[in-house]
């Protein structure tokens, strides 16, 4: 199975941009968060961003946090995830990752959730409230089993901690666009470009760009620095308002931005 | 190891603390640390803060020997030490203080908090107005209704109170909300955290503001009995009252040190928040420590009678001094509070803050545990003016 870094350099050097797309595992159901989930690869998002609904989701704007509600009152376990990773790998070779605040894989147990996480065919795990100071386990467990790990960078990050996040990082380096939460903004600030900037000059590892992104025009644009832009917040409205029908619209227009 | 438990500066107590949040919020937790670490050792903030404690909370606060309370619940001889007559009416404006002063040398403008019962808002809002800073106050919708006098009091100081409707709409979605608020404006301001929880630096910081209390009340007791008191107690929400007595007399090994959570309608009930006794290691608001937390790592809700003691995780600090057995940590039920409430207010004239009536209710606790006439020292945390309305419609008043 190709890692998700290998894909994203394989594509920016035939000079395509990416699309990583996040959905909520279990929204509204498992079964139906799966769907949509292999939709978003087949109509054009690159690599895949399942998140992981958790009880206190500090970095989430509010249109996530209510998906990710409702997934858990709709009987969301975090088990279910590994079926969500299981029924996208029977249909579609497209790079997976986890995207999970630190406290649900802590209870599941570290080592264990990463080797179920393999086997059931993802490529590695995001980790938005856990830094790599505080992830020298996960480091060595995620090196020994193959796995990809993907730390933050951010606008208010100092060089040495941008260097830190990339050195960290397999598969990419997620920059944040700006410093708020997960939500469409109108525009993306400069403070973007900079961060990617400020990760190029320490490391070749990709850099992608998060938070606020969710029009044709901004993923064009992100590309057009970045390695790859990720969209969550644009998705989940497009399927609340329109269903998989409107999700697939939403990732077709979307994909327009990768040429 | 050799260092002394009174010296533990963090970022980890043991195998708790640490900081588990986005790396957006980093530079100013860096920031935070740097500035704290430097007041602590400035004569000219320390005098500073000394003085605005003489000046404006009302410091020393004084103990009062509570005889006819401590004949009512067996053989002991119980000191209160009155955190209730500070400037706001509870402990938290001790620490509130400190940051103030701390956002002030930043150069931040506004601070946010969050709050449960409305005393660490109150609290918040006293300074922002004393200092002139800008105060926007994150509590849940369900302790908006029944704290309410509290959010009067709030919005009289100027501040402005944000209900959360997010989650169980209680504390610990207050503290989410403030953190989402200060991700997005950390530039111009500080999250003055109100409880001895959250990323380093918060625990350390926040109990080193409440370590006065353990200060006073040592030198005090040994002014008044001659001797250290057998055991210090406290309520034990998030643990700032907690731990800021505790650390007085943390080195002391004949001073038993002893905690009351929240047992709501029972530990043995789902509805309790009794963190430290029903809990299991995990993560919560940036630090590692004992959680509610279902098998899938989910926080639970918590239940309790008193706002202030509603939250499903605890300071690292007092995880750490639980596993290695320092301090003992004992649940209360809401009944067993109220009656201790009703108790102190008959007995000694002085109304508690129902947080605090679970520490007043464990003293019947310690004196099946103490030998017979020992000193046991109470942190009286708050007063009961803010509870009227639950204790009244409790015990059929109104």
């Amino acid at each position: 199975m190709i890692s998700v870094e290998s894909l994203l350099r394989e594509r920016k050097s035939k000079g395509l941009g990416n699309l990583i797309g996040y959905f909520p595992a279990g929204y509204p159901t498992v079964e139906d968060s799966a769907n949509a989930l292999i939709a978003m690869a087949q109509d054009g998002c690159s690599v895949l961003e399942i998140g992981i609904p958790y009880s206190d989701p500090v970095m989430d704007g509010p249109v996530i946090q209510k998906a990710t509600e409702q997934a858990l009152s709709n009987g969301f376990k975090l088990k279910n995830v590994f079926e969500i990773v299981r029924s996208i790998r029977s249909q579609s070779t497209v790079p997976m990752l986890v995207m999970s605040y630190w406290n649900p894989i802590v209870s599941y147990g570290l080592e264990r959730f990463a080797q179920d996480l393999k086997e059931a065919g993802a490529q590695g795990i995001i980790t938005p409230d856990l830094i790599p100071d505080e992830a020298a386990e996960w480091i060595e467990i995620s090196q020994n089993l193959g796995l990809e790990r993907v730390f933050l960078a951010a606008p208010s990050s100092s060089e040495e901690r941008v260097n830190l996040a990339a050195e960290s990082s397999r598969g990419f380096v997620y920059a944040v666009s700006t410093m708020g939460i997960t939500g469409e903004r109108a525009q993306l600030d400069a403070l973007a470009r900079s961060v990617v900037d400020r990760i190029r000059m320490f490391s070749n590892r990709p850099a992608c760009v998060g938070v606020g992104v969710s029009t044709l025009e901004q993923v064009r644009e992100v590309n057009s620095y970045a390695d790859g832009a990720i969209v969550g917040t644009a998705f989940i409205k497009a399927y609340e308002q329109g269903g998989l029908e409107g999700l697939r619209a939403k990732v077709n227009e979307l994909a327009r931005g990768l040429d | 190891m050799s260092e002394k438990l009174s010296e533990g500066i963090g970022p980890y107590f043991g195998a708790y603390g640490g900081r588990f949040v986005p790396e957006p919020l980093i530079r100013a937790l860096d920031e935070l640390e740097a500035t704290y670490l430097a007041a602590r050792k400035d004569p000219k903030f320390q005098s500073e803060l000394a003085n605005l404690h003489k000046q404006y909370t009302g410091r020393p606060s004084i103990i009062t020997e509570a005889s006819r309370f401590a004949a009512a619940v067996g053989d002991l001889r119980v000191f209160l030490k009155r955190e209730d007559l500070n400037h706001t009416g509870s402990h938290k404006i001790n620490n509130v203080m400190g940051q103030a002063l701390l956002t002030k040398i930043m150069g931040k403008t506004r601070i946010i908090a969050e709050t449960g019962a409305g005393q660490h808002g109150v609290a918040s809002a006293t300074a922002a107005a004393y200092f002139g800073l800008e105060c926007v106050v994150y509590m849940g919708e369900v302790d908006t209704q029944r704290q309410a006098l509290n959010v009067a009091r709030m919005k009289l100081l100027g501040a402005e109170v944000v209900p959360v409707t997010t989650g169980s709409r209680t504390l610990k979605d207050a503290i989410n909300e403030a953190m989402r608020d200060w991700v997005a404006n950390v530039d111009t301001t500080h999250y003055l955290l109100g409880t001895v929880a959250g990323p380093h630096p918060f625990p350390t910081m926040v109990r080193d503001f409440h370590g006065i209390i353990g200060n006073e009340a040592r030198a005090q007791m040994l002014e008044l009995t001659g001797s250290l008191p057998a055991a210090v107690a406290a309520c034990v929400g998030g643990g700032s009252n907690a731990i800021g007595i505790f650390h007085g007399f943390i080195d002391d090994p004949t001073v038993q040190l002893w905690g009351f959570e929240a047992a709501g309608d029972g530990i043995d009930t789902l509805m309790h928040a009794a963190t430290l006794s029903k809990g299991t290691p995990g993560v919560l608001h940036g630090a590692k420590t004992y959680v509610l937390q279902d098998e899938d790592g989910q926080t639970l809700e918590s239940h309790s009678i008193s706002a202030g003691l509603d939250y499903p995780g605890v300071g690292p600090e007092h995880a750490f001094l639980k596993d290695l057995g320092r301090a003992n940590y004992l649940g209360i039920k809401d009944s067993e509070a109220m009656e201790a409430m009703r108790l102190l207010s008959r007995t000694e004239g002085i109304i508690p803050a129902i947080e605090t009536a679970h520490a007043l209710a464990g003293i019947s606790h310690l004196s099946s545990v103490l030998p017979k006439g020992s000193s046991v020292v109470v942190n009286l945390s708050g007063r009961g003016d803010k509870d009227m309305e639950t204790a009244g419609r409790y015990f059929g008043l109104l």
